[in-house]
Formats: structure tokens, sequence, C-alpha cells
């Protein structure tokens, strides 16, 4: 089995998702399924202005290169690309792409929401809102939810 | 004759941790008591009401130790970087 190419940034600028996905599905003639997801912010129904991410440096790297090298060794992927963007970000904003490589497609799906469930409960990333009104708002509080869907593909 | 033998270690705190102690790292000289995480929480939790305020539901505060996920009961000797954070929301 070769060595799947993966690829981690942890950058403030906006992604593009499309030439993200577009550079997997080139990356070689073996490529059969290209799986992605992109997280963006949202407005919560208009009451959000903006979205800020903090994140912990170094750190946020090493656990989703970790989190990506487990999926590349639970399927069989030919490449992954993780982009987690930080700093202040606006409704539509792009904040965090996983995208996956693999000759057949339950491997590159399954990987993707692998990546994605376990990225939530153990990258170093915060968001806080700021709110339409203009008010400073709270921090966005973890939920179990996510917690339980991460700990599903212990099983 | 007796000593109070200190360790100094770098600590950094994230989100609404590092909004309540007011700072978003400091080197500080635990004492030779302080063994795990759950031990180094408490002893912050007595360094003022900014910590106080902080670690006030030590429970729901995570930790790394060089950037590495523990469990309250994890020990610190050999860290040189802690760090105390909410839940993760990122993603």
């Amino acid at each position: 089995m070769t060595t799947p190419r993966l690829i981690i940034r942890i950058q403030p600028e906006p992604f593009d998702a499309a030439a993200e996905i577009e550079a997997l599905s080139r990356m070689g003639d073996d490529v059969g399924a290209v799986t992605s997801f992109t997280g963006y912010c949202r407005s919560e129904g208009g009451r959000l202005a903006a979205l800020e991410l903090e994140h912990y440096p170094g750190m946020a790297e090493e656990e989703i290169a970790s989190v990506v090298v487990e999926a590349s060794t639970r399927w069989s992927l030919l490449g992954a690309t993780v982009i987690h963007r930080h700093g202040k970000m606006v409704p539509g904003d792009g904040i965090v792409l996983v995208a996956t490589a693999s000759s057949h497609r339950t491997a590159s799906f399954d990987a993707a929401h692998f990546i994605m469930d376990y990225l939530k409960t153990r990258a170093p990333f915060w968001k806080k809102e700021h709110r339409a009104d203009g008010t400073s708002g709270d921090w966005v509080e973890a939920k179990a939810v996510d917690d339980a869907l991460a700990e599903r593909w212990k099983a | 004759m007796w000593s109070i033998s200190m360790r100094e270690i770098k600590l950094v705190y994230f989100a609404w941790v590092r909004e309540r102690v007011g700072l978003s790292e400091e080197r500080v000289s635990v004492p030779d008591e302080v063994l795990t995480v759950a031990d180094l929480a408490g002893w912050l939790q007595t360094r003022g009401e900014e910590y106080a305020y902080a670690f006030e539901n030590p429970a729901i505060v995570r930790a790394a130790l060089d950037r590495k996920h523990v469990k309250p009961d994890a020990l610190i000797a050999g860290a040189s970087e802690i760090a105390f954070f909410p839940p993760m929301t990122g993603g």
C-alpha cells in the first residue's frame, strides 16, 4: 500500500474548497472517489455577525495530524486534505475543509466522516460569538452530541 | 531543617479560561506537593479571584501537557508547558 498524501493547514486565510478537491482528484490515476466536507460560519437566524476562532498553535496541527494519520490506518486512503481556519469569520465563510481521496467510495466517505467527528472533539479550537447587535457574545458551548458522535467510531 | 521546593512551569490559557484568568500565558513556581493536573487546578484556584472564577468548575476545564490531551489525574512531573482550556468547539 502506498503512503497517502496528507495535507494539513491551519491558517487565517480563506480556502478554495473547489481547488483543493480538484488537486486531490488529480493526484493519481487510482483516485476513484473524493469526499469533501466544508463547515461554514452561520448567522443563527441573523443573531450573529461573526465568529472568532481561537486555537492552540502547534497542538492544533498535531491533533489534526494524528486524527488524519489514524484515519489513514483504518481506511485505504490515497490522500487527505484538512484545512482549519482561525481568526474572525462572517456568515458564509468556510471554517473547515476535510477532503479525502481513495480508490473506492466507502473509504473516502467513512474517513472524511471520522476525521470531522474526531476533529470536533480533539482539535484545540474555540469559537466566540460576535452578535449582530454589536455586543460581544458568548463562547460557543461544546455539545455532548459531538462527544457521542466521536465515540461511535470506537466500536 | 526544612525547605519549600518549587518548580517553574509555563502555563497557557485559552478561550474563557484565558479571559477569566486575564492572561494568555505565565510562568509559575509550583510547590512540590502539586503532583497532578487536578492538584494544579486546585492550587491555581487559591491564587486569586480571577483564578477562582476560571477554575470554579474544574470538572469542565480541560488540560494538555506539552500539547497532548490529558485527564485530571495525569502527573505533571517533567512537563514544560501545561495548557488549560474549555471543551473544544472547532470544526
